[in-house]
């Protein structure tokens, strides 16, 4: 029985990925460096940030080392703390890109940066019914999840842990039952420190995993980025192998009989 | 040519008098091609920047991506 990971492929909106790992484009260094770890990632999907044009100075565009051609744009709504906010956000974004895809996000503490859920899943609803592809950032509760799922969003992303926080998956019992109550794909998205964290996030069945600062932020982010990808892969592979289970003793893996003494 | 004050992306500007939201990009120099405009809140979709009126005191919004999680 072997299971191949050419036809493992992730489903997300009517399209078809072989790579199960979402990036962000934010806190990098240098747009270069940006483009190098986003290649050496292997990722087809790519968040964004909508903001102001400056100006009085013209910058260089982020889309010159993203293209997208290449990589499903994927822009959010960071930064927005309300219903109203997150909606017309969205809009602005599907106005100036290519897409209706929206990775929503409605902020409800400046500290945390945990999701309102309450708000959330309104601006979830107004978006579908404007014909948006929706993919929340909501927190690791399976009844908001299910909420959500209902209200048309594409997949459901659960916090691992705060964003940027590299603390990983701090509570993979709620990402389990998550995964037991929707049937939209579920992407971890946020609290993925290493590379481990990663993979236990794939490990537990999650269809994917969306990660920034775990890579923008590492000593060195092209490396951090392959090891995201072999971290995700792996534990994809890991999950699809069927892990053995749990025991409190010992079983020998060598035979018992025929030991010369 | 007459000046208009215009607050662009919360900034109160004084600038040339422009007609039109098409205008008004090429009078700031705005080069990126994946922009999006609001005009007094309201979206302006591309197609339709050229026959959109700008006034004195309007709000313009502009905002392109930038890198973010």
């Amino acid at each position: 029985m072997a299971h191949s990971t050419e036809d493992d492929k992730l489903v997300l909106g009517g399209r078809t990925f072989k790579s199960r790992l979402l990036v962000g484009t934010g806190k990098y260094s240098s747009f270069p460096l940006m483009k190098e770890a986003i290649s050496k990632s292997e990722t087809e999907i790519v968040t964004v940030a909508v903001r102001r044009v400056n100006l009085d100075r013209s910058s260089e565009s982020l889309l010159d080392y993203v293209d997208p051609e290449r990589f499903a744009i994927l822009p959010n709504t960071a930064g927005c703390y309300t219903e109203e906010d997150a909606v017309r956000t969205a809009h602005l974004a599907r106005e100036a890109g290519l897409s209706d895809w929206v990775k929503l996000e409605v902020i409800g503490d400046e500290k945390t940066l945990f999701p309102d859920t309450e708000a959330l899943l309104a601006a979830t609803k107004r978006l579908v019914k404007d014909g948006f592809l929706v993919l929340p950032y909501t927190n690791d509760d399976p009844v908001m999840a299910r909420k959500l799922e209902d209200a048309g969003a594409a997949a459901v992303m659960p916090l691992g842990a705060p964003i940027g926080s590299g603390m990983g998956l701090q509570n993979p019992a709620n990402i389990r039952i998550i995964l037991e109550s929707v049937s939209v794909p579920v992407i971890v998205d946020a609290g993925v420190g290493t590379a481990s964290d990663a993979s236990i996030a794939m490990e537990l069945g999650c269809d994917a995993v969306l990660m920034n600062t775990g890579i923008a932020g590492a000593q060195d982010p092209v490396a951090m980025a392959e090891a995201m990808k072999l971290a995700v892969r792996a534990g994809r592979m890991a999950y699809k192998a069927g892990r053995i289970p749990r025991k409190l003793y010992a079983t020998a893996s060598s035979p018992v009989e025929g030991i010369s003494r | 040519m007459e000046n208009i004050t215009l607050i662009i992306n919360g900034e109160t500007r004084s600038i040339t008098a422009v007609s039109n939201v098409l205008e008004l990009i090429q009078h700031l120099g705005i080069v990126e091609s994946q922009i999006a405009v609001e005009l007094n809140t309201k979206i302006i979709p591309r197609g339709d920047w050229e026959k959109t009126p700008v006034s004195n005191l309007d709000r313009v919004e502009i905002v392109q991506f930038v890198g973010g999680g």
